[in-house]
């Protein structure tokens, strides 16, 4: 069977999406590519299914906050670096065809962070957005399963966010054993 | 008044489970009847290898649904990196994969390296491969003891353990502690191998083969085995692809996908090794393509140690700025007292860039991203784990499956919890 050519994915989402590709960076030979966020599932499906491109495997999803002023109007770092919201996140995707891999990037603003679910491309979303769901409190529209996956069901906070601090988890003393049931309802139970 | 207390009992306990009506949708509707039975398994349970919790919805023996639950072992591993630097960010890395640091300190440093763009001397390259491909032999010797002994076959543990003890005292030679070996750091490794180090290893390279042919002879023709393994745990390669799957666990559905071929790192693209692939996706498949794989790891660490013998020179990167200089050369040199002293309290400053890099460790592809700062502490790093994704997929691989065949399932996917949690 004849291998079709491999296509530069940069001019074909360019071509397929115009507008929806926001931006595109390389670095130590990696190549992103910031996308309109409410069209992800979308671009990712492109690049799963498009002949040349057939990037059929994800490999990582992972979240990052630029808390506290590393984004938006308050960023004074380089021009090539393109930060509109709170919380980028990455799709590593990978082509095993062309072996070369890809990282599709969306920003979730501050104020009711979302962004469309990808499992409907890539059942390997599943597990890998319900972590960041839990962990960076970003809401995937259409995921089938909402609950939390690491942190216990009735935790209170998102602690891969940069303003929870990295601490302990409070003592229970008879002073402030109410404000702390507060959170966590279950745990009176 | 019997029946009474019992149906208390049962809504008692739903009261404590707390979300069957949040199970809606996640089992299907005959279990909320009452119809099947929903069983927890684990997270007490030997067999699931740590702290996992399934959720099983049987009809009868037949598992209808799976759900797996997590985060037992989750001890923010992720969330201390982002307060230390990225040096002694290291140790923590070690206690994800407990079964093979030495992969997990392998996946941190390659990531940072990248993200500097800093080399790695040959002799610490060869160093890093002696270490991997032994972490690969120890962490399969593990699974291979522990999924017997799940499958009912005792005393293959017994002699798995015998040479795993062997090479943890290697690591103990290399790096003074027998797990958390912390050996593998960013630049290189810590310090080059011991005098005594290559003749044990070369006395376990002789050794070890026949080991293998002992452990094949307990099991490969071992009816019993068979008939637990053969057509068990069926994984379809599209499916291993669409949920991601890597490692032994992909290979064995004939996928012929393994990083130190389609994307070498530490020079793995000069060394002669075959990767093993299965046909059928069972878990007969995914035992063979292990035992395959002690094989193939001899054939590398072979190589690498004829050429630790002839390649000499520095063992890590001797960019001071990155790699702390030598212990000797403190009492001579200023410039490396201050190195030494800046590297040690303040670290480095990395970009404020993100990169990914993927590395082969035992279980499949562990990658780490990290997001720097532009200071000497990381935005945030992720580790992408095989556990963690193997797991994801229990529910499709084991559905249909009986009971007793969960327990073979588990065993042949290969998880550790703490690199699921991390």
């Amino acid at each position: 069977m004849e291998i079709p050519a491999a296509r530069d994915p940069v001019s074909a989402l360019r071509e397929a999406f115009g507008e929806a590709l926001l931006h595109v960076k390389e670095f130590r030979g990696e190549t992103t590519l910031v996308v309109d966020a409410q069209r992800t599932a979308e671009v990712l499906d492109f690049l799963r299914v498009t002949s040349g491109l057939v990037y059929n495997m994800l490999s990582d999803v992972s979240a990052v906050d630029y808390f506290p002023d590393d984004y938006g109007e308050s960023f004074d770092g380089e021009e090539s670096d393109y930060r509109p919201e709170r919380f980028g996140v990455s799709y590593h995707i990978l082509s095993m065809l062309y072996n070369r891999r890809l990282r599709v990037k969306a920003f979730a603003a501050e104020e009711d962070p979302r962004l469309p679910t990808a499992t409907v491309v890539w059942p390997a979303a599943n597990w890998l957005e319900r972590e960041i769901a839990d962990m960076m409190g970003i809401v995937f529209e259409g995921h089938a399963d909402q609950r939390r996956l690491l942190m216990p069901e009735d935790w209170y906070g998102h602690p891969h966010r940069r303003d929870y601090p990295l601490g302990k988890e409070t003592v229970a003393f008879s002073f402030n054993v109410d404000e702390i049931h507060q959170h966590k309802p279950f745990a009176r139970d | 008044m019997a029946v009474a207390e019992q149906t208390q009992s049962i809504e008692e306990q739903r009261r404590w489970e707390g979300s069957l009506d949040q199970l809606r949708g996640l089992v299907s509707e005959r279990a909320i009847t009452g119809e099947t039975m929903l069983l927890n398994m684990g997270p007490h349970h030997p067999s699931t290898h740590g702290v996992l919790r399934l959720l099983l919805e049987l009809d009868g023996e037949q598992i209808v649904s799976c759900l797996p639950d997590i985060g037992f072992l989750h001890t923010g591993i992720e969330k201390s990196l982002e307060d230390k630097s990225y040096e002694k960010a290291l140790p923590l890395t070690d206690r994800m994969d407990y079964l093979s640091p030495m992969s997990n300190n392998m996946a941190y440093a390659a990531a940072v390296e990248k993200l500097l763009d800093l080399d790695v001397p040959e002799r610490g390259q060869i160093i890093r491969v002696v270490c991997l491909e032994l972490a690969r032999c120890a962490s399969h010797l593990v699974w291979l003891g522990t999924h017997a002994i799940d499958m009912g076959a005792m005393s293959v543990l017994l002699y798995a353990f015998r040479e795993r003890e062997r090479i943890l005292g290697m690591f103990e030679m290399l790096s003074g502690q027998r797990m958390m070996s912390s050996y593998i750091r960013p630049g290189g490794v810590w310090r080059d191998v011991p005098d005594d180090f290559l003749p044990t290893i070369k006395q376990f390279l002789n050794d070890f083969p026949y080991k293998v042919d002992d452990y094949e002879a307990l099991l490969t023709k071992n009816p019993i085995w068979k008939d637990r393994a053969q057509g068990v745990g069926v994984i379809e390669p599209d499916v291993a692809l669409a949920y991601g799957m890597t490692g032994p666990a992909l290979r064995g559905s004939g996928v012929n996908w393994d990083l130190r071929k389609a994307q070498p790192y530490c020079g793995y693209e000069t060394y002669d090794f075959n990767v093993p692939l299965g046909e059928h996706g069972d878990v007969y498949d995914r035992y063979l393509i292990r035992i395959h794989e002690f094989r193939e790891s001899m054939k590398i660490l072979n190589q690498a140690v004829a050429r630790l013998e002839t390649v000499k020179g520095p063992y890590r990167s001797q960019n001071n700025k990155y790699c702390p200089p030598l212990r000797s050369e403190l009492g001579q040199s200023m410039e490396a007292v201050i190195h030494h002293f800046k590297l040690w309290t303040y670290g480095y400053d990395a970009p404020d860039e993100e990169i990914y890099n993927a590395i082969e460790s035992p279980r499949g592809e562990i990658g780490c991203y990290i997001h720097g700062t532009g200071a000497n502490k990381p935005r945030r790093v992720h580790f992408k784990t095989p556990s963690f994704i193997h797991i994801s997929a229990l529910p499709v691989v084991s559905k249909g499956y009986l009971l007793a065949d969960m327990v073979a399932i588990i065993g042949s996917v290969d998880i550790v919890l703490g690199d699921c949690d991390r």
